[in-house]
């Protein structure tokens, strides 16, 4: 049967990075086509050009045969192409009748015809198996099992051609699991064409019939499903080429560090069905990663310890004495000296309009003023101390922090929060995004200040970076740690098949 | 199915039903303590009073489903007012014209707004300041003076009783729910403009002409805000270009649509809401007369009213589990 999409040589960039080079892309009606790759191998950027989200800077998309351009979502919804997001594209207010029927629904005299809305919703839930949810309910009422089924049967009234499937089933029971699968494969019968991406292997096993893998970007290899073990599927999603220089471990402080009490613990940290039972030691000195999959629960634990969670059970022990972390003013206090370099720098860490010198005071107001008042002197300094060990380059202190590089302007999220001589330093993902040089000078800069007594956590979706840059590694899945990694265990193959949940398969 | 239509019917309803009841309560108070009561010149003078309000903050409920907010609404109603006591006179067709090109100039204020907004891709809330002051100057221009007149039957006809003793501003305010609001929101438009409020990207990522929508709401409610104007002119048989009317106006429409139970950022709400919260407002300083206060406390109690009802809203925040929740 002839493909009935076909992107063909499409590359796309954001600022210097590239998120695809010269991909391949085809899906069959009548076929379930897994899309395979590691946290930012392109398959999101690639799923954005086939539904409209993105336009590709170079490249074509061939619809049934005929080049076209999408440039709206409008387009490739019309066209027949439905998408169902990690990120849901439900709204909370509006009924489910509502959402599923929104983009083009049921009308009599120009009007919605709310009867037949409810039929075509009543319908499409039924086809979804979801017939216990009332098509009048608003979405916002409901859990997030039950909205994704509802994102499921929106894409499925919309009677498309082809079905993208991103990650559709990571907030499902497995109960509603079942059910999807079960449509899944009578809508491949009955001659759809289904994209399918998920970290779950089991599941790219069960349903799919072909798999294609990218890596950086780049479309690696396409093949019938069960043609490749899961070790080669593995191999193929690593690839070897990125070699960055971390600075040296230190490995002779194996046995000392055991011997030191633990600067950070927690015992069974859990929070509202995100994080299970979390317990794990960090002691001074160490660099200890977070490692699995892109969303496992790793940013919860961040925020959980620097007190930004309502309804956290568990323990959380600084030195050995039991802390309740109240909010992030109570973390960062002297008492504490927890500091949280957030994933998202533009939104979470940096205050962009304002000037690097303010930014970088922002923590430590307090230590910096007298009876409320800023001290100019005491500021100036403190903003030179950081600018020159952190090396940023900026013309000035007083330029908005907007105009640096992402590099330099990381460095200020990290400086404004050393301003306050952390004891424990939680950093998410630090180097997204930003170029080579800065990241060696931030993993040498990370390790100095391990060295000089700080527990270090570090989330990295890089696993070169867990594996360069950590003493230990605990794998997340599902809000739990499922492994711990260290020494000579510490491989990319063990990264990412734990990171996958699958059983133990020996490296090769 | 284990709740009824009905449940669900009601929780849609709610925020509406709870503005109706508030006024109910305000007014029966209101018509208990006054010395005439329920008669047909004590009805026809609160619907007279009240429904200018109302049709303004149905105007500003349209733009706050989408997530917007329309600071312009006072000043286009102004605006109307001075156009209406230059035109809406003589004989019945050219008082039909003159009417005409009242609400052409709102709905024109209105499409301006909208495409400020859509193309430009300006805040609301900066727009609608800036273009609410070049209409005022507008209006400033029409009537340096307060002056003017209106067609005088037409005027009396509507701010009477009509035969049944109901108040004829009560039957134009039906007119405008039937004939713009319910159309409005059960089209594919309205249901557009609701789903931009809920979440934006959400609805782009539908497939749904986000500009558009925004543009053909702000501009209804121009053409709203216009008809409020109008309805002026025939109350007052005067036009006067006062920006103290006008900013009144935009605050008090905004009010009324919290208490009518609209959210603020947008997604949910319903412009019946918006006329009992507009009534409610009205009826507050109607109050403070029959229980003999100064009407010195109008401001006061008004303020009270408001934030009681928009505390209700907030009572979900306090299941928040994430706490940066808060702050998105």
């Amino acid at each position: 049967m002839a493909p009935i999409l076909q992107l063909v040589d499409i590359a796309k960039r954001y600022g210097g990075v590239r998120a695809l080079e010269r991909a391949q892309f085809s899906c069959t009606p009548g076929r379930i086509h897994a899309l395979l790759g590691e946290n930012g191998a392109g398959k999101s950027t690639l799923i954005k050009v086939m539904t409209g989200v993105v336009q590709p800077d170079e490249g074509r998309i061939l619809f049934e045969g005929v080049e076209r351009r999408f440039t709206h979502p409008k387009d490739a919804v019309y066209a027949g192409i439905a998408g169902i997001f990690q990120e849901l594209s439900l709204m909370p207010s509006l009924s489910v009748a509502d959402n599923i029927c929104i983009t083009d629904p049921p009308t009599r005299f120009g009007l919605v015809d709310r009867v037949a809305q409810r039929r075509v919703a009543e319908a499409a839930l039924a086809r979804a198996g979801a017939e216990d949810i009332h098509p009048m309910a608003p979405v916002e009422s409901l859990t997030l099992s039950r909205r994704q089924m509802v994102e499921i049967a929106k894409a499925l009234a919309r009677k498309p051609k082809i079905l993208i499937l991103d990650e559709a089933t990571s907030a499902l029971t497995a109960a509603d699991v079942l059910r999807v699968f079960a449509l899944l494969k009578r809508l491949r019968d009955e001659g759809m064409a289904i994209v399918y991406i998920s970290h779950r292997m089991s599941e790219v096993d069960e349903l799919a019939d072909d798999c294609s893998v990218f890596r950086n970007g780049s479309h690696v290899a396409t093949f019938e499903a069960g043609a490749r073990s899961g070790n080669e599927l593995v191999e193929m999603m690593i690839g070897r080429d990125i070699e960055h220089a971390f600075p040296p471990k230190r490995m002779a402080s194996q046995t000392e560090h055991d011997k030191k009490a633990p600067a950070l613990e927690t015992r069974n940290l859990s929070w509202n069905g995100r994080l299970h039972n979390i317990s794990m030691t960090v002691r001074p000195g160490e660099i200890v990663g977070l490692g699995g999959l892109d969303g496992q629960g790793q940013r919860e634990l961040f925020l959980a310890l620097f007190g930004v969670l309502r309804g956290v059970e568990g323990e959380i022990l600084l030195d050995g004495k039991p802390v309740a972390v109240r909010d992030p003013k109570h973390a960062k206090s002297d008492a504490l000296a927890i500091a949280l370099v957030p994933e998202d720098r533009k939104s979470d860490g940096l205050m962009l309009p304002m000037s690097v010198r303010d930014n970088l005071c922002y923590a430590s107001l307090s230590r910096l003023s007298r009876m409320g008042i800023v001290s100019k002197a005491k500021a100036g300094l403190a903003v030179a101390g950081a600018v020159k060990r952190l090396s940023i380059k900026a013309p000035d202190p007083s330029v908005s922090v907007g105009t640096l590089s992402g590099g330099n302007q990381q460095k200020v999220v990290i400086g404004k929060w050393l301003m306050n001589e952390p004891r424990v330093l939680l950093l998410s993902d630090p180097t997204r995004g930003i170029d080579v040089g800065t990241k060696q000078e931030i993993y040498l800069l990370v390790r100095n200040l391990a060295a000089s007594g700080a527990a270090v956590m570090l989330y990295s979706t890089d696993y070169a970076e867990l594996i360069g840059c950590c003493d230990r590694v605990a794998v997340f899945y599902d809000g739990r740690i499922v492994r711990w990694l260290e020494g000579s265990e510490l491989t990319e193959h063990a990264l990412v098949s734990s990171a996958l949940n699958l059983a133990e398969e020996t490296t090769p | 199915m284990t709740r009824s239509d009905w449940y669900y019917r009601l929780r849609a309803h709610r925020a509406t039903l709870s503005a109706a009841a508030i006024f109910i309560l305000l007014f029966a108070l209101y018509i208990g303590k006054h010395q005439v009561g329920w008669t047909t010149p004590v009805l026809t003078t609160a619907a007279n009073k009240g429904v200018l309000l109302a049709i303004v903050a149905m105007a500003q409920t349209l733009v706050v489903l989408t997530g917007g907010i329309d600071l312009s609404v006072g000043m286009v109603f102004v605006l109307a007012n001075c156009v209406a006591s230059h035109l809406v006179i003589g004989t019945p067709l050219q008082t039909a014209m003159g009417v005409v090109a009242v609400l052409l100039t709102g709905t024109l204020c209105g499409l301006v707004n909208g495409v400020i907004i859509v193309f430009g891709r300006l805040q609301p809330i900066i727009t609608t300041l800036a273009t609410g002051i070049v209409y005022y100057g507008l209006a400033l221009g029409l009537r340096p003076v307060p002056g003017g007149n209106v067609q005088a039957d037409l005027a009396d006809a509507l701010t009477d009783a009509l035969p049944g003793g109901i108040p004829a501003m009560l039957a134009v305010l039906l007119a405008v729910v039937v004939l713009i609001w319910i159309p409005y929101r059960r089209s594919t438009l309205g249901r557009s403009a609701l789903a931009i409020g809920s979440s934006e990207a959400a609805t782009y990522m539908s497939g749904v002409s986000i500009g558009r929508t925004k543009i053909v709401t702000y501009t209804l409610a121009g053409l709203l805000a216009s008809i409020g104007g109008l309805l002026l002119t025939f109350v007052t048989f005067s036009g006067e270009a006062s920006s103290a009317i006008g900013s009144v106006y935009t605050l008090n429409s905004i009010a009324a649509v919290v208490i009518g139970g609209t959210v603020l950022s947008g997604g949910a709400g319903s412009a019946i809401g918006s006329i009992f919260g507009a009534f409610a407002l009205r009826t507050i300083g109607d109050l403070l007369f029959v229980f003999d206060l100064e009407p010195l406390w109008q401001p006061l109690f008004q303020g009270i009213v408001l934030l009681t009802a928009v505390s209700f809203g907030a009572v979900r925040l306090l299941g928040v589990r994430n706490r940066l929740d808060l702050y998105r």
